[in-house]
């Protein structure tokens, strides 16, 4: 069993949480995610680990309430347990050597890039994060993440914090007025991930994606985290979750994501109507 | 007496258009008058032939003697002899292919039912088992033993350590413990019950259970060693799903074997009360012969009303799988196509599977195992359609742990080269054994590698061999 700490809201639909696992936090390296069974019915689910602490032997999760099983993770509260939680899992991702580096994110993707934008700056590593959001509102870790920048900008889909539009154009600007990125991190929705890599490819940048996939145990036993990355079936869980953004068949990655959709839905309902909540 | 009858006493099952609804146990055991009317089958022979196909080298006539005169206690004692857990071994191991291939009755008609009768002793005395001598004051007490895995080659290394008086720690990445016997094999073959008191044998032998720990991450071997542990035993299977690298495996509805059964046997995603979701199946096609494809397909056809075909590129004799289990997936209506081949998944526009194309397949020559290797008849491409396709062709070795232990040698394929006698590796004070050091294999070969590490682990440590 494993303890709830801490619990903050984000936003509307984003939630941190710190966890005591001294022997994660040990480990825990930027890129790398936890399993989590939040009760002995739930679902296992796959989480970034945002933060840890070596010292006071915890580490912090940032999720995004999609589904049945983070709605249910978002109902427990400080001092509450967590049945099981499993890892570092996957690969930590590979921040030596780098002098300057452009990381995009949007939404809950920030969790994952909070970590690696951390470890690379105190490499002495340049880095220019460019963050999207839908709206105002939806805005997490900007002055969290403004540490550990050289630059940070912030856009939004509807110009409501004043920056009307889409990472792909910060970063395609930025190149164009001669940023020359030895690499390129995008960690966010896959149609997003596509979108800085097809310009990445363009220029011919070094682009490194983190990948989101359908896991049960995170240790390379289940296989539903099989992607096709350069026409070679790779398992999310222990070969990544990082890979070369120009080898990754998003398209696919996408249509494996949408495998449970219809049973994710109707769960999500279920719980919903469950705890009275919203469905999101 | 003698029991002339060429076939052996029938194992009660339950009816097939229940259990097709349900996750109970198919084989319900004999009762006393079944098994000693079976036992009298057998012949006594003096040359044994059976033992000789058992791996960990059970006295069959032994016990089964015990039997006929209704002795079941002594019975018992005879089989936990030699194997730690009879009451798993009873219902997963092949007997065709091990002490039952061996037995003389088998000239003029069936073998003695060997098997059934090493589930019905133990079944007699397992779950009120005392009698095990829990070692407390033991020269071993101070040595400190990790074992990583607790399927049945860790369980087997565990418990037989713990009973020497070693203080022994099983490590186990899933939330569960058991390996394949928690996640692959189903409870309609392998009850829960049964397999909680496999564990509470090991707790009562004051062996410690750590979940949630994948070594070679959580913890790595070497800090295990670090940490005073005298010696760590590597036993975490053959995990890793095989893949046929044919166009369309990525589609929505192909599940790999390892997944879909983790879904229903550790995640109970069948049962509405959990969260765990499964798509809806409809008419499903299972890919390979071995025992995993058969469970697959006997899962699917619990949970779905459409038809469960099995594809298998060979043909029926040569099915790995436990034969009394394909007698069960044919009772349970489960079609089999032997000698086909898949080539291609097919999707519709969404990405969604809606089929397989296929070859018919024929056989050739000897490949370089002995084994008759099979080929495409001919180039003719035949459809099948699908809702659900689950590829069960067999599984390889996980990297995690020897990507964390570089000194830890492992041949091509990652398993774990065995060095000296039957479970040191390169590393000292590593011991390795089970589907790790041999490839995907069965149970009974996995605890005759337990059994063995924890005979070289107590002599190494003992005479200070490796120290």
């Amino acid at each position: 069993m494993f303890e709830i700490l801490e619990k903050v809201r984000l936003n509307d639909q984003i939630i941190y949480m710190t966890l005591k696992a001294p022997l994660i936090a040990k480990k825990a390296k930027a890129g790398q995610f936890v399993i989590i069974r939040t009760d002995k019915l739930a679902e296992r689910i796959p989480l970034t680990i945002f933060d840890s602490d070596k010292i006071n032997g915890t580490i912090d999760i940032v999720y995004q309430k999609v589904g049945a099983a983070t709605y249910k993770l978002s109902e427990k509260n400080k001092g509450d347990f967590i049945e099981d939680v499993l890892g570092p899992l996957g690969k930590a991702s590979e921040l030596q050597g780098y002098n300057k580096v452009a990381l995009i994110s949007g939404g809950v993707g920030i969790a994952t890039l909070y970590p690696m934008a951390k470890a690379l700056y105190q490499n002495g590593c340049k880095t220019d994060i460019i963050l999207g959001f839908r709206t105002k509102e939806l805005i997490i870790f900007q002055d969290k993440l403004k540490e550990f920048a050289r630059c940070l900008n912030v856009v939004t889909d509807d110009g409501s914090n004043g920056n009307k539009g889409f990472v792909t154009d910060v970063l395609k600007q930025k190149i164009e007025t001669g940023e020359n990125y030895d690499a390129v991190i995008s960690v966010g929705p896959i149609p997003m991930m596509k979108a800085v890599c097809d310009i990445t490819k363009k220029y011919n940048i070094r682009s490194i994606v983190s990948m989101t996939a359908i896991m049960i145990d995170g240790t390379g036993m289940c296989g539903g985290c099989r992607l096709n990355v350069g026409g070679k079936i790779k398992f999310a869980c222990i070969d990544g979750p990082d890979f070369d953004g120009h080898k990754v068949d998003f398209d696919e990655a996408m249509n494996r994501n949408r495998m449970f959709k219809n049973e994710e839905d109707y769960a999500r309902e279920k719980y919903c109507n469950l705890f009275g909540g919203e469905v999101i | 007496m003698i029991n002339k009858s060429k076939e052996k006493e029938a194992m009660p099952t339950q009816k097939y258009a229940d259990r097709i609804k349900n996750f109970d146990e198919v084989e319900l055991g004999y009762d006393e008058k079944a098994a000693v009317k079976e036992a009298n089958r057998c012949l006594s022979c003096k040359s044994k032939p059976c033992v000789s196909g058992c791996p960990v080298g059970v006295d069959i006539p032994g016990f089964i003697n015990k039997v006929k005169t209704g002795d079941f206690k002594v019975a018992f004692d005879i089989v936990s002899k030699s194997s730690p857990f009879p009451e798993i071994c009873g219902r997963v191991c092949p007997q065709e292919k091990q002490c039952e291939k061996f037995c003389v009755r088998r000239k003029t008609g069936e073998s003695v039912a060997i098997g059934n009768l090493e589930r019905f002793v133990s079944d007699c005395f397992e779950s009120s088992n005392k009698n095990d001598v829990v070692v407390n004051n033991s020269k071993y007490k101070n040595y400190k033993i990790a074992v990583v895995g607790s399927g049945p080659s860790g369980l087997t290394c565990a418990l037989e350590l713990a009973k020497k008086g070693f203080d022994v720690t099983v490590f186990e990445a899933l939330h569960e413990f058991g390996g394949v016997l928690a996640y692959g094999i189903p409870k309609f073959r392998l009850p829960k019950k049964i397999l909680n008191n496999a564990i509470n044998k090991l707790k009562s032998h004051n062996v410690k259970l750590i979940n949630n720990c994948l070594v070679g991450s959580t913890v790595t071997i070497d800090e295990l060693l670090e940490k005073g542990y005298s010696a760590v035993y590597i036993s975490s299977g053959a995990g890793l799903p095989k893949l046929m690298n044919i166009k369309g495996e990525e589609l929505s509805g192909v599940y790999c074997a390892n997944e879909f059964l983790t879904r229903i046997n550790l995640m109970n995603a069948q049962n509405a009360e959990y969260d765990t979701p499964l798509t809806q199946l409809g008419n499903v096609v299972v890919i390979g012969g071995g025992n995993v494809a058969i469970d697959a397909a006997r899962c699917a056809k619990r949970v779905t009303a459409g038809e469960v075909t099995i594809m298998y590129r060979r043909g029926e004799d040569e099915m790995p799988a436990r034969l009394s289990e394909i007698n069960h997936a044919k009772e349970e209506n489960i079609k089999f196509e032997f000698l086909k081949n898949p080539v291609e998944f097919i999707g519709d526009d969404s990405g969604t599977i809606k089929g397989l194309k296929y070859q018919n397949m024929t056989y050739s020559d000897l490949d370089k195992s002995g084994r008759k290797s099979v080929v495409a008849l001919s180039d003719e491409i035949h459809k099948l359609s699908a809702d659900t396709i689950i590829i069960a062709i067999g599984s390889g070795i996980n990297s995690v742990i020897s990507q964390s232990t570089p000194d830890l040698e492992c041949d091509e394929f990652g398993k774990i080269i065995i060095k000296n006698g039957f479970t040191r590796t390169s590393k000292p004070l590593v011991y390795a054994g089970g589907d790790a050091v041999i490839g995907a294999a069965t149970v009974i070969l996995a605890i005759d590698s337990g059994k063995k590490a924890a005979l070289e682990i107590s002599k190494d440590l003992c005479e200070g061999l490796r120290q």
